[in-house]
């Protein structure tokens, strides 16, 4: 088991040093140089020169990315070239909406996909089983962004059991600030949810027809028995995976949610200096997110060899 | 009083009917045995008294157990008589236990579903019961996963699980199929044995005949769902009525002539071979370690000759086989074809390749399910620098599925329009359709069902005339392997432990290995002899 920790540990820190190269020189040979970008191209040359200077971008590429490296170690993740703060403080005011909204979208997306999917599958061919697949045909062809949309009519607007966007901070309490997130919350989680269930219910089906599951039927236990006993555990490896995937893809995939919600996330920071090309910002934010993967991966290996025994002999 | 009355039971799977009319007994301390070809309903006569029958059966008739007709309890009952009044043991060990759940657990498990102990007192009921079953404490610890136990561990494993609640009736469906010889002699001891000591009534279903007139005190013979005849082991032996059940046991001890051999040149030379894989890293940067499947094995083949290779699992029979087919190099030793090696320059040398074709075991899995015969079976074209075309190619598809027994009209069908035992006729007609000078047969009638597996093994008798076949034939089943080669290999661990006349390595078995071998393969007792006046005593 120690081992496997270990090994894991091994390859998760080589991602995360080729994934920082190949972002730092993607981005170096993006076309646009930000200097020119914030002064105008009308600017003089000599002006250029000294705010390259001063953005720290007339050294050799491979220093700027050791300063680069050696600050994102220290907390250092430089100063944006166009709002003139430090990134840091940017992102993680960002990342206190984002981060919560994806945990938030999760759960909600768990909640829902472990038991319709593990219901489908009790049922599997009957009513029940088809009515919860065609539901979630439903939810994985819906856009997300149009189904947020009628949740803001519904809700916000008709209702106005929630406001119709923005976000109120966590000053106003977590519960305040949680009941700002639902819709969001909702709106990500459903086709997510969606996803999960039918994943669930397929690993759930194949793990149905193990002959160990058979066996467990022959000791006396009831169908139900012997899915709670022996076939959820066996299932839960492709769920975990699809899971793990799907908190990445939350935590930088909601940039449209963040749109039509208007919320400060971190989505909406990575369009944004892309648009004014603030390098630095997109270069840091897309590090910490590939960070997070790359965390999430490691923790979902880590749940592989807790469900599984064989994979913790396995070196 | 029987223990276990079967009355009239008719099965059918929504309009397919299954069972017809069957009707048989165990009584207490029993061994009653099912035995048939597949698709006979010998299994589905184990599920039915299970109540495990697949979605859509409906049955008529009765399956008493003591005084309790089976097929009116409902779902509830039987799951309190299931693992505690029956237990039931499974064809395949390495997939009958959950991966994720301790042994430990899943023994206690049925003690506990039942409400039959705390569960302290269900680990130690499971504790007793493994020792029971020959997997004591202190080497098989409750905490065990089943990865970490062999097939027939785990299949004591699954013997325990069944009988820890002493059920009055064990069925064992082909509970050894799929264990080496020498294990299958083990387990067929035990459950003997625990029938026995428990005065169990033990219901095997199997399609051994040998294992069946070894352990049965009483034989059911089942063909198209119907009981075709059943009796007493040794009257039934030596008074079979049915036609079936003649040919049943006729097929079981086939034996083929084979034309002697006529050239004494030799084709395949395989010369000092090892084969080493990589192991584990011991330690994070420690080196890897090597394991040595094939070790310093040599032999050769002569045109026209038919070996045998024989060994249990894991011996380096597989990777011996692709290392001759050049599937994989060897690190050290040589594998030459009439003097041209398999493997050179890091890969398989196509020149000899297209001399040589192989058989595999499984007629089900080995073809492309959307490709038609007449493309199977000219994939080895591909091996030709100028393969026939047109009207030669036709001919050539109808004369090779004529020799193997098929039509040429079969060329347009499709795999799954034939049988088991008309795939593995498609899969030799594969191998021979570009003359290879060498067909290798990795367990290629092991799938089989006897009447079937007689049936090629004539085919191959028919072909070693017409074509003068060389061929290696490797098996675990040492009645086939005697029959149809000329010379034998025995293998253990890697390496070759004896070699000789097939007929005089089996007659006279030097090495302890084959000796062991040899002993532990059930036989069918002589039925020539008339003169006996009993069959071979049941085991234990």
């Amino acid at each position: 088991m120690l081992r496997y920790i270990f090994k894991r540990l091994l390859s998760l820190v080589i991602s995360l040093a080729v994934a920082s190269l190949v972002i730092f020189f993607v981005i170096e040979i993006a076309p646009g140089d930000p200097a020119t970008f914030m002064l105008g191209i009308n600017s003089q040359p000599d002006t250029i020169a000294a705010l390259r200077t001063e953005l720290g971008l007339d050294v050799p590429q491979w220093q700027r990315y050791l300063n680069w490296i050696g600050g994102l170690m220290t907390g250092d993740f430089g100063t944006s070239y166009t709002y003139r703060t430090p990134v840091a403080q940017m992102i993680s005011e960002r990342l206190w909406v984002s981060l919560p909204l994806a945990i938030y979208a999760l759960t909600l997306s768990t909640l829902i996909a472990f038991p319709t999917g593990i219901y489908a599958a009790s049922r599997r061919g009957k009513a029940g089983d088809t009515a919860v697949m065609g539901a979630t045909q439903l939810g994985v062809a819906i856009p997300n962004f149009w189904f947020a949309m009628m949740l803001v009519l519904l809700f916000a607007i008709n209702l106005r059991w929630f406001s119709a966007g923005g976000f109120v901070g966590w000053d106003k309490g977590l519960g305040a600030g949680l009941w700002s997130l639902t819709l969001p919350a909702i709106s990500l989680a459903l086709p997510q949810a969606a996803i999960l269930s039918r994943v669930m219910r397929s690993a759930l089906l194949d793990v149905l027809g193990e002959d160990f599951m058979r066996t467990a039927r022959a000791k006396g236990l009831t169908r139900k028995q012997a899915l709670w006993r022996h076939g959820l555990r066996n299932a839960m490896i492709p769920v975990l995976t699809i899971i793990g995937l799907q908190f990445s893809f939350l935590l930088a995939g909601a940039i449209i949610i963040e749109q039509v919600f208007y919320l400060p996330g971190l989505g909406r920071l990575v369009f944004q200096s892309i648009n004014a090309r603030d390098l630095i910002v997109v270069e840091s934010v897309v590090m910490l997110l590939v960070f997070t993967v790359i965390m999430v991966n490691f923790a979902v290996d880590l749940a592989y060899a807790l469900v599984d025994p064989r994979l913790r002999s396995r070196t | 009083m029987s223990l276990l009355s079967v009355q009239k039971l008719s099965m059918g799977i929504h309009d397919h009917p299954v069972l017809h009319d069957v009707t048989f007994e165990v009584a207490k301390g029993e061994i009653v045995a099912i035995t048939g070809e597949s698709g006979s309903g010998k299994s589905m006569t184990a599920f039915s008294v299970m109540g495990l029958t697949p979605g859509g059966a409906h049955a008529t008739g009765r399956i008493m157990l003591k005084d309790t007709d089976l097929l009116t309890q409902t779902e509830a009952q039987m799951c309190a008589l299931r693992g505690n009044a029956i237990g039931m043991v499974f064809q395949e060990p390495m997939t009958a236990l959950n991966p994720v759940k301790t042994i430990g657990d899943q023994v206690a498990e049925t003690i506990l579903i039942h409400g039959a102990g705390t569960r302290a007192e269900a680990m130690q009921i499971a504790a007793d019961t493994l020792t029971r079953v020959g997997l004591p404490q202190d080497r098989f610890p409750l905490g065990r996963f089943p990865h970490e136990l062999s097939g027939g561990q785990r299949q004591r494993v699954v013997i325990a699980m069944a009988i820890a609640l002493r059920p009055a009736l064990l069925i064992a469906d082909e509970p050894t199929t799929a264990l080496d010889v020498t294990t299958q002699a083990q387990i067929l001891q035990l459950l003997a044995k625990l029938a026995r000591e428990d005065d169990m009534g033990l219901l095997m279903i199997t399609h051994d005949l040998a294992v069946v007139s070894e352990m049965a005190d009483r034989i059911v013979v089942m063909q198209h769902g119907r009981i075709v005849e059943q009796g007493d082991t040794a009257h039934l032996l030596r008074n079979m009525q049915h036609p079936y059940t003649k040919l049943l046991f006729a097929a079981s001890t086939h034996q083929v002539d084979l034309p002697s051999l006529t050239s004494d040149a030799p084709l395949l030379r395989v010369d000092s071979v090892s084969r080493d894989y990589r192991t584990p890293r011991k330690s994070v940067f420690g080196a890897p370690g090597t394991f040595r499947a094939v070790n310093n094995v040599s032999f050769d083949i002569k045109k026209g000759e038919r070996l045998g290779l024989v060994g249990e699992s894991g011996c380096g029979k597989s990777t011996l086989t692709r290392a001759i087919l050049g599937l994989e190099d060897v690190q050290s030793g040589s594998i030459t074809l009439n003097g041209a090696p398999v493997f050179s320059a890091g890969r398989a040398n196509l020149a000899v390749r297209r001399n040589m074709q192989v058989v595999f075991q499984d007629p089900y899995g080995s073809f492309n399910p959307r490709h038609r015969v007449s493309r199977l079976i000219t994939e080895p074209f591909f091996l030709l620098d100028n393969p026939p075309k047109g009207q030669a190619r036709t001919d050539l598809i109808a004369e090779t599925l004529e020799a193997v027994g098929l039509s040429a009209a079969d060329a347009d069908k499709y795999p799954h329009q034939f049988s088991g035992g008309q795939r593995q006729r498609i899969a030799i007609a594969r191998a021979l359709i570009i003359r290879p000078e060498l067909i290798v047969f990795d367990e290629a009638v092991s799938a089989l069902d006897v009447s079937v597996r007689a049936q090629i093994l004539d085919l191959l008798a028919d072909l070693c005339r017409q074509y003068d076949l060389t061929y290696l034939f490797i098996s675990h089943d040492l009645s086939v392997v005697r029959t149809v080669t000329d010379r034998v290999l025995v293998m253990q661990s890697g390496q070759i432990v004896e070699h000789g006349p097939t007929e005089q390595v089996f007659s006279d078995p030097q090495h302890p290995y084959t000796q062991t071998l040899l002993a532990a393969a059930p036989t069918l007792p002589d039925l020539t002899d008339k003169a006996s006046t009993h069959a071979q005593p049941p085991l234990v």
